[in-house]
């Protein structure tokens, strides 16, 4: 079916990503502005049964090839770039995450099309589509023309709500053959589970999150201690890990854990959407940084323009100090009624300690 | 086997600092801009070094001209860093698939660059509007390629890598790759190693960054997207801010914590 808009639906450790339905949402409207069907290819090795959640779309392209069991990005692309030729798409939408970076510009390097990363939205202009980009650490949009058909756009977690995509229809299911090298050029032995985590970040109701803010690991005790105050666990963004400032089990974004605590307390970051997708959902956001213009206050709830550092010590007194004031008399003094998160445990899952947290294995 | 690594550095805007855009709307403020090394890139260079360390080898750094980057090649050089190549006359701005093109052209005609038996850049950089560098680079080289590698596991004798590739959610994905090949490095083993003062006196000193002029002219084949407008982003929503003294703040963060029973004694 010629004129089609194709959504690249990501599948991988046999399961599909939220983002197959946010880009499914956002393929509904860009076809429904050019008036020609949706249709999602789904790549993946006895991985059919899949498609029946891709009713959001009028049709599934399905290709099956063991090599197509996992997204390696240069395979994807060598079983897309003829598809697509022999189908003719209007434009092509694909996942921009960590599971299959590059898919996207590999599809239209090989095809000599143009092609448009990072985008949060799209819409069809004259001549051709708008597509708008998150850059620079998400300070920056981007507004991007591109006046030929077809074109990639790679689109970025939380361009749409996923729930838009979700319906109970029974997708039309078109069974395809590819013909891939025999050798790929890579080769997937394994995964490897997360291993050795110190704390579940993903279980706790309070998060204290901190970032290049912190400026090192000596400050890390102002964050512990304010986590010991509201019951929390402390976790960070990428620098953090990548410092080997705080375990990788504590790493929140695209590549880390994906949080979803009743209290988030962003400490210096700067909100990058990378760290953004991995804590979009938290119930209440408190933000300290001292930019204003920090992304992060885009998504928190309250924020506070200050030095980290200096602030930290002072709210957690406050804290500390309210909390006593609550107890009353008597250690368990608190309301009977209160639901509250410092009971849930006495002390903060501290990871400092003065010792480098850069794991030697994986 | 000699190993010799080649790794590519990319200037880019420091996004730590406030950003400010040009009159027409449409680029950054260059004279607002600092620009740095790619931070992924800083990680694909410690990699590379730690690689040398323990097998042996030569490193070389090749890197686009930019503002700034004859300083990242001279620490580059005081790091370890064997050779540091600048390719000039780029035409300014050029987009991720461009300089694909620049640097395939380059390595390929530059026989020291063509042996390299890995080339290890940065997974990503925050203004890569069109595409990741890594593996479009792989494609144009007819390279195998792997993106968001955070270890590398040589087996010299066997020309085969094993690499650990991350994942959401804390999972990882050991590969096997043969080489020569491209890797896209999320994160080194390490955190990149500061620079010893000794080293990088010694660097300048000898000032021995080479430069290859670009014969690669602007793509013709494919349309590239053009920048309309550039913004800061129209947000979702934004937070309350609260101002005032640090106790005054922190007073009123604690009676919104507490008004929503996220502290002992709320209500």
């Amino acid at each position: 079916m010629a004129g089609s808009v194709f959504v690249l639906a990501e599948q991988w450790n046999g399961r599909l990503s939220e983002i197959t339905y946010e880009a499914l949402a956002l393929g509904r409207e860009v076809a429904d502005q050019l008036l020609a069907p949706l249709e999602v290819v789904l790549l993946g090795h006895h991985a059919r049964q899949l498609a029946r959640s891709l009713g959001g779309a009028g049709a599934v392209l399905y290709l099956d090839h063991p090599l197509l069991a996992e997204p390696v990005p240069e395979v994807c692309a060598q079983a897309l770039a003829p598809l697509i030729q022999a189908r003719a798409p209007r434009c092509v939408l694909v996942p921009s995450t960590i599971v299959s970076p590059g898919i996207g510009a590999l599809l239209a390097d090989q095809l000599a099309i143009p092609s448009v990363d990072h985008c949060r939205d799209l819409r069809v202009v004259d001549r051709g589509y708008e597509a708008t980009c998150l850059l620079f650490g998400g300070k920056i949009e981007a507004v991007v023309k591109v006046e030929r058909s077809p074109a990639v756009f790679g689109i970025r977690p939380g361009a749409r709500p996923q729930k838009a995509a979700r319906t109970k229809w029974a997708p039309l299911i078109e069974d395809l053959t590819t013909r891939l090298l025999e050798v790929p050029p890579v080769r997937l032995r394994r995964y490897v589970p997360a291993q050795g985590w110190d704390v579940d970040i993903t279980q706790k109701d309070v998060l204290v999150s901190v970032g290049r803010g912190i400026q090192g690991r000596d400050n890390l005790p102002l964050a512990e201690r304010l986590a010991k105050a509201l019951g929390g666990a402390v976790c960070g963004s990428r620098i953090m890990a990548d410092q080997g400032w705080l375990p990788l089990s504590r790493q929140i974004g695209s590549s880390g854990a994906t949080v979803k605590p009743k209290l988030y307390v962003a400490v210096g970051i700067s909100g990058a959407p990378e760290h953004v997708v991995g804590m979009r959902h938290s119930g209440l956001v408190i933000a300290i940084n001292t930019d204003a213009r920090a992304p992060i206050f885009d998504y928190a709830h309250y924020g506070v323009v200050a030095d980290a550092l200096e602030l930290l010590p002072v709210f957690t007194e406050a804290i500390e100090s309210g909390r006593n004031q609550g107890r009353g008399v008597g250690r368990h003094a608190s309301s009977p009624g209160a639901t509250t998160m410092g009971d849930k445990a006495a002390t903060a899952d501290t990871p400092s300690g003065g010792r480098s947290w850069r794991s030697t294995s994986s | 086997m000699t190993l010799h690594i080649l790794v590519l550095l990319r200037m880019v805007p420091d996004v730590v600092e406030e950003l400010n855009l040009a009159a027409d709307g449409r680029a950054l403020a260059p004279e607002s801009v600092r620009m740095i090394l790619n931070e992924s890139d800083d990680h694909a260079l410690e990699q590379a070094l730690l690689l040398k360390e323990s097998h042996g080898g030569t490193v070389t750094v090749l890197a686009l001209e930019a503002e700034g980057v004859d300083d990242a090649l001279v620490v580059a050089l005081a790091k370890g860093a064997d050779e540091a190549i600048k390719i000039t006359d780029t035409e300014g701005h050029v987009s991720t698939r461009h300089a694909a093109s620049i640097l395939a052209q380059v390595i390929e005609q530059e026989p020291g660059l063509r042996a390299a038996d890995l080339i290890l850049t940065g997974v990503q950089a925050p203004g890569d509007l069109d595409a990741p560098l890594s593996p479009v680079l792989a494609r144009r080289l007819r390279l195998p390629h792997l993106g968001v590698v955070s270890r590398l596991y040589l087996d010299c004798p066997g020309r085969v890598v094993t690499a650990i590739r991350e994942y959401p959610g804390g999972m990882r994905g050991e590969f096997e790759v043969g080489l020569p090949a491209v890797f896209g490095i999320q994160a080194a083993e390490k955190p990149p190693r500061c620079v010893p003062l000794a080293g990088l006196c010694a660097a300048m000193k000898g000032q021995r960054i080479r430069c290859i002029p670009s014969a690669v002219a602007a793509e013709r084949g494919a349309p590239q997207p053009r920048i309309v407008e550039m913004r800061r982003p129209r947000p979702p929503g934004h937070a309350e801010m609260l101002t005032g003294s640090h106790e005054m703040v922190s007073l009123r963060l604690r009676e919104i914590l507490k008004a929503r029973g996220l502290l002992r004694g709320g209500p």
